[in-house]
Parts: structure tokens; C-alpha cells; sequence
């Protein structure tokens, strides 16, 4: 529709230039484009190129020498699992809390909103430090566990697997929300009630109606916390250091400490291709989701 | 029966969720005011110590310019070629809009540690040895796909006719852009800026590969000094950026409001 009126307008204007001309104004997108090709496809072309080639030319040789090593198999092993833990407690708790958000009407919505919005405002760095903070020896997770008589003293929380998961589904709990949420508030209520009406229970009502629905939020929050999730850095180099080791820690150690370019240049391009493959796999599950119906 | 339980179910979770988003939050503050150096639950003694520790630590204080620098002035150039780049989508000046707006949007998927490695990388090859230079130009990359996203969304629904009627009436066509489009689309614009100033204020994966040892942003320089001796100082900065972004919060809520910035 706007074409439609861009061109009525143009058709009321004297026409001077050449028709093969390009559109004068087309100019405008130019800017941010350079910018996407110098500052982002340029640089990762540049990368997996890094990974491609040594001083001989062509090679496999870093991706060979990764995935052979069990070491590096195990690392990204362990990240895919780590992301997929995460992602899964993360729906576990937050496709009922969403509901329960889009459920809420409003004033009391907007507070709930809040207060799932305003972690995400929160420097990552400082929610971990808090999380830090709370898995201590002296802190207040031991300290509810012993006061309430759980154990009788402070057990080890921090540097296991189990803070780090508990962590980083803390850090990451607001991107199911989120998504999922935006889709349960356009449901329509009606027809949970109508299939009640038509003799559905309640499972069955669930499986069959309220779930095939609010699956493209689903299919979008998992998207995202598994995507980020499995590229994390801040939170598992903080909560249990170098006891679980993730591709974003290898890669970082390559760079920084061991300067060994083409290894992590490979775990780079690696987590690049598992990107890749998340926003494929997700974009094709939303049209089944869509389709489907 | 059976729906009633389902309802309870997902109000506990909900409850459950908010303490458990909030708790990590809440930590940091009494920490920051205690009087001992070890983060003790309950917290014993009351102190600014720490806060006083933050005025006299240059390290932070430089820190927290530069980030601020970097945060303000990429989502500014981000504002200005996104919002160019986004009329010429919506208006379809340019072929293939929809691919254009998927890729400006893409670096949103892409690890961030890696497009800081990439860049790193390219930049010293083509000669930019500048860390400031460098890290202002990634992080053009790292606000641009919040501002392309939610500009685009307001853009769609601005009526371009009112472009061609301010022109008919004498303005030129940025003139027209300037004084009818963009107080428009301001809340788009206002909500655009936040999300990116504040990706760019909080981010440290693209960051950590472009710093230097005298050059860094808040975030690294909090993350190294919890790497290597944590101590109250941080939670007093920790502290103070969640007042910061309390107040951010509050204002936007007040010009946009809150709900309407979330859903775009």
C-alpha cells in the first residue's frame, strides 16, 4: 500500500530523470549497510576464512584437529548440554509463570510486567556477582538451608554444575518469559471454554488447544535462551571457572592466553554454525507450529 | 477441579520466579553497605566505606566514562543510518527491504564473543589500531539491530503522505523528515535508543576482545576485578548501576510507557 502511494506521488511529479536511474533516495539505506558489511559480514567472513586456511592454503586441519581431540568434542558436548539444561528448567518455570502474567489484568499486570522486565535492565556481570554472592559458604542459600534445618552445615554450593545451571537459568529466565508471554496475552480465553464446551478436559483441552498455540512463543524463547545459552561467557567463567569448560572459554583462552589463532578461530566459526542452525531449525519449527494448526 | 489446579500451579511459578529473578538483585545491596569485607548473609555492620572506595578508584571512574561515551555515542551514529536505512525499507526505495531488515537484525543471533574476535581481527588487518575508534564502531553493531527493529515497527505505522504534504507546503525533504516524521515516532526512536544504549552500556562479550589494559569499559573492569579479588567496592558499583537503571526505567515508563516499550 505505501508503494502503491509512493508511486501515485511520483506519477504527479515531473518526470526528469532517466528511468533506469536508480532511486536517488535508495541512497539512504547506504550507510548502515557499509557499516553491516565492514563491521559484521566482512569480519566474520574474515574468521571463517581464518579457519579455513593456513600458511599452505586450504585446510581442514583446525576443525580435524578439534574434532578429534576428545577434549574439545567433550567442551562443546558440555555447552550443548549446559544450554540445553537451562533451557529446559527455563521452560519448565516459565511457561506457567507467563500464563500466569497474562492471566493477571491490570494494574497488578503491569507490576508483574515490571518485574520480570526490569532483571534484564540489570548488568548480567552484576547478577552474577549476586549469584556469587549467594552460593557462598556464608551465604543466603546455606544460610535458609541450615536455619530451616535442611543440614546442619553449609554445604558447597559454588564451582558445582548445580549453581551454574541455577545460575545462568536466573540470568536467562526473562527470555522465556518474555516470548511466551507475548503470545498467551493474544489468546483467545474463549477457546479453552469452548473446547470444555465441546467436552474436552482440562489435559486434554491443554494438549490439543492452549499448546499447539502458544507454541511459536515457545519455539522463540527456547530459541533464544538456548542460543544464547550455549554462547555464554560471563556466567560460567564466574560461577565455576575453568572446573566447565564452554566453547565461549576455550575460544576466549585461545585469543587471550594461549594465542593460538586457528583454534579458536575454529571454535568461533563453530559456534557461528551452531547459531546458524538455531535460527533454521527455529524458524522452520515456528512455520510448523503455524501450519499445523 | 483439575484447571483450578493448573491456575494455582502457574501463580506459584510466577511467584516462585519473581523471588528468584529479584534475589540476585536484592544481594548486592545490603552487601554494599556492610562494614566487612567478606560477603556474610546476614550482613553484619553498616558502612559507606565502599562507596567511598568507588570515588577514589579511577580504574572505575574512567571505566564508567568511557563506556558511557561509547554507549552514547554509537546508539546516536546507530539512530541516525538505521532510522536512513529504515525509511528507505518501508518506503521501498531499495530492492530486496525484507532481506535488508532480516540482515540488520542478524547480529542479534550471532555470539557475541565471536563478532568481538571478527572484528578485532579485521580492524588490526585494515590498520585501525585504535581501541577507542574500535570499540566505538562494534558496538555500532551491537545497538543498531534494537534501534532497526523498533524504528521499522514505528515506521510501518507513520503516514508517509504527511512527508509529501509538509513538502508541498515548502519544507525540503529532510526538513520534512526532521520536523513531521521524527517527533512522530519519537516513542519508537526513545525506546529504540534505550534498548541499544543499554546493550552497549552492559556488554561485555563484544568488548572483551577490544579493550586494553588502559582502555576499558565498565563491564570488563568489573568483570576482571571479580575475577580476581571480589571484594564490596563492586557490589557499591553494582549498586549504584541498579539505582541508575531504576531511574532510566521510571523516566521511559513516564514519556513511553513501560508496557508499550516491551511489546515492540
Amino acid at each position: 500500500m505505501t508503494i502503491l502511494a509512493d508511486s501515485a506521488v511520483h506519477a504527479a511529479l515531473p518526470v526528469t530523470a532517466d528511468r533506469w536511474r536508480v532511486e536517488p533516495r535508495a541512497l539512504m539505506a547506504l550507510p548502515a549497510l557499509t557499516a553491516m558489511a565492514l563491521i559484521f559480514l566482512l569480519p566474520l567472513g574474515l574468521l571463517l576464512a581464518q579457519s579455513l586456511w593456513d600458511a599452505n592454503g586450504f585446510t581442514l586441519a583446525g576443525y580435524a584437529r578439534v574434532l578429534a581431540d576428545p577434549y574439545y568434542v567433550k567442551v562443546i558436548w558440555d555447552s550443548l548440554k549446559l544450554a540445553f539444561n537451562v533451557t529446559l528448567i527455563a521452560l519448565i518455570i516459565g511457561y506457567p509463570a507467563a500464563f500466569a502474567l497474562a492471566r493477571a489484568r491490570g494494574r497488578t499486570q503491569v507490576i508483574l510486567f515490571a518485574l520480570v522486565f526490569l532483571p534484564l535492565t540489570v548488568s548480567i556481570i552484576v547478577k552474577t556477582f549476586g549469584l556469587m554472592i549467594m552460593f557462598r559458604r556464608e551465604g543466603i542459600v546455606n544460610w535458609l538451608l541450615v536455619t530451616m534445618g535442611f543440614v546442619d552445615r553449609p554445604i558447597r554450593l559454588v564451582f558445582t554444575e548445580l549453581s551454574l545451571v541455577v545460575g545462568m537459568v536466573n540470568v536467562f529466565l526473562p527470555f522465556m518469559i518474555l516470548p511466551i508471554f507475548a503470545v498467551i496475552r493474544m489468546l483467545d480465553p474463549r477457546l479453552a471454554d469452548a473446547a470444555a464446551c465441546l467436552g474436552a478436559g482440562p489435559i486434554r483441552t491443554f494438549w490439543r488447544v492452549t499448546l499447539p498455540l502458544t507454541m511459536p512463543g515457545i519455539v522463540a524463547g527456547a530459541s533464544i535462551v538456548f542460543s544464547i545459552g550455549v554462547a555464554a561467557y560471563v556466567t560460567p567463567t564466574l560461577l565455576i571457572g575453568e572446573r566447565y569448560m564452554t566453547m565461549s572459554q576455550v575460544m576466549a583462552k585461545a585469543f587471550l592466553n594461549l594465542r593460538d589463532f586457528q583454534l579458536g578461530a575454529t571454535m568461533a566459526s563453530i559456534m557461528l554454525m551452531i547459531a546458524l542452525v538455531i535460527v533454521f531449525a527455529s524458524s522452520f519449527l515456528a512455520r510448523g507450529a503455524k501450519g499445523g494448526r | 477441579m483439575m484447571a483450578g489446579l493448573g491456575r494455582g500451579l502457574s501463580w506459584a511459578m510466577l511467584g516462585l520466579a519473581l523471588v528468584f529473578l529479584a534475589l540476585p538483585i536484592l544481594m548486592v545491596i545490603p552487601i554494599s553497605f556492610s562494614s566487612s569485607p567478606v560477603f556474610a548473609f546476614p550482613p553484619q555492620g553498616f558502612s559507606l566505606r565502599w562507596y567511598q572506595n568507588v570515588r577514589n578508584a579511577d580504574s572505575i571512574l574512567s571505566a564508567l566514562s568511557l563506556s558511557a561515551q561509547i554507549a552514547f555515542l554509537s546508539t546516536c551514529a546507530s539512530l541516525l543510518i538505521g532510522t536512513l536505512c529504515a525509511i528507505a525499507i518501508v518506503r521501498g526505495y531499495v530492492p530486496g527491504g525484507r532481506a535488508i531488515a532480516t540482515l540488520m537484525v542478524s547480529p542479534l543471533m550471532v555470539p557475541g564473543l565471536v563478532l568481538g574476535i571478527a572484528f578485532l581481527q579485521a580492524a588490526r588487518q585494515f590498520g585501525l589500531h585504535d581501541t577507542y575508534m574500535t570499540l566505538l564502531l562494534a558496538h555500532i553493531i551491537v545497538t543498531l539491530p534494537f534501534i532497526m527493529r523498533t524504528v521499522l515497527a514505528s515506521l510501518s505505522l507513520f503516514d508517509f503522505t504527511m512527508i509529501d504534504a509538509a513538502r508541498t507546503l515548502g519544507l525540503s525533504y529532510p526538513r520534512a523528515l526532521w520536523k513531521v516524521m521524527v517527533p512522530n515516532i519519537l516513542p519508537g526512536f526513545m525506546s529504540g535508543a534505550l534498548f541499544g544504549f543499554v546493550a552497549s552500556f552492559d556488554n561485555y562479550p563484544v568488548s572483551m576482545f577490544l579493550v586494553d589494559v588502559r582502555t576499558k569499559t565498565l563491564p570488563i573492569q568489573l568483570l576482571n576485578q571479580l575475577e580476581i579479588s571480589p571484594d564490596p567496592t563492586v557490589a557499591a558499583v553494582s549498586t549504584m548501576l541498579i539505582a541508575l537503571t531504576v531511574c532510566a526505567l521510571i523516566v521511559c515508563d513516564r514519556l513511553v510507557g513501560l508496557r508499550r516499550m516491551a511489546a515492540i
